[in-house]
């Protein structure tokens, strides 16, 4: 592999890392906000349960 | 139709199809530079990239005029949004350009060079927006500020992307004159097709983003009404 060759590896990796990285970043604030929604749907469906109102 | 409307799966299949093409047409149908022979391909990537930032920063800018303008608190995430894509893409554009930079010119970066200073000023002003912005208290106060933040910064970019016909600069390469781009057709339509992937692949980024934003904001607002 030529040293031009190398470079031009480097700088199209190095693209391509951050979009994988970012694609790592997106999952984990997505699985992060399922947790967080599947929290909120069980406090919702208790106090539903225990006859209050949900709306505030 | 409206970009805002097209389904976020279209937009990111469309960028998957515009990707392979470009790197097609970078790899196999354009040809190798004369003067720089390989290393030239880091071109195709580089300038989109770089032009993609500076549309970043123009849209965060106008999603500022607008909440300055209109008051409508949406604006802010979008500002927001708009500088934190222009930010990641102006990261990139510093990291191709240097090894780009290493690959033709033999150093990683040159202070001689205004486009490179003036992109780097450009790129530190708005990592300075985050200071700024985590520093004051949410509301519409910190929503105000980092409007006009925002849209001051914008006056950076034609001033960066003159930089180099504003002052003379024979290091960094003018590749787009008044005569129209110095290259060969299939160079120009390998660029271009690299250009719109960038783009849409940035605003695809940008939506996705957005998107998680709002929802996060949702969720505290429906998490503060189930606790009272």
């Amino acid at each position: 592999m030529s040293a031009a060759e190398k470079y031009v590896a480097a700088a199209y990796g190095v693209f391509l890392v951050f979009v994988l990285f970012w694609v790592v970043i997106i999952a984990t604030k997505l699985s992060r906000l399922e947790r967080e929604t599947g929290e909120l749907a069980r406090l919702a469906r208790a106090r539903v349960a225990a006859g209050e109102p949900t709306d505030g | 139709m409206r970009m805002t409307k097209t389904p976020l799966t279209v937009l990111a299949a469309l960028v998957a199809v515009l990707a392979a093409v470009a790197v097609a047409m970078i790899f196999f149908v354009a040809p190798e530079d004369a003067d720089q022979g390989l290393s030239q391909k880091i071109f195709y990537l580089h300038v989109p990239i770089a032009l993609t930032a500076y549309a970043c920063f123009g849209l965060a800018a106008w999603k500022a005029f607008r909440l300055l303008t209109t008051r409508g608190e949406r604006y802010d995430l979008e500002s927001y949004t708009g500088v934190h894509q222009g930010t990641i893409f102006g990261a990139l554009t510093l990291v191709t350009g240097s090894i780009w930079a290493k690959a033709s010119w033999g150093v990683w970066w040159t202070w001689s060079s205004n486009q490179l200073v003036l992109f780097l000023v450009l790129f530190l002003f708005y990592c300075a927006y985050f200071m700024l912005r985590f520093s004051l208290e949410p509301g519409p106060r910190r929503e105000r500020i980092s409007a006009v933040y925002a849209l001051f910064g914008v006056a950076l970019v034609p001033v960066s992307f003159l930089a180099i016909r504003l002052a003379s600069d024979f290091i960094h390469p003018t590749v787009f004159t008044r005569d129209g781009p110095q290259m060969t057709g299939e160079m120009f339509a390998a660029f271009c097709v690299a250009w719109a992937a960038t783009t849409l692949l940035a605003y695809v980024m940008y939506r996705v983003e957005l998107a998680g934003k709002r929802t996060d904001a949702n969720l505290r607002e429906l998490r503060e009404v189930l606790a009272q």
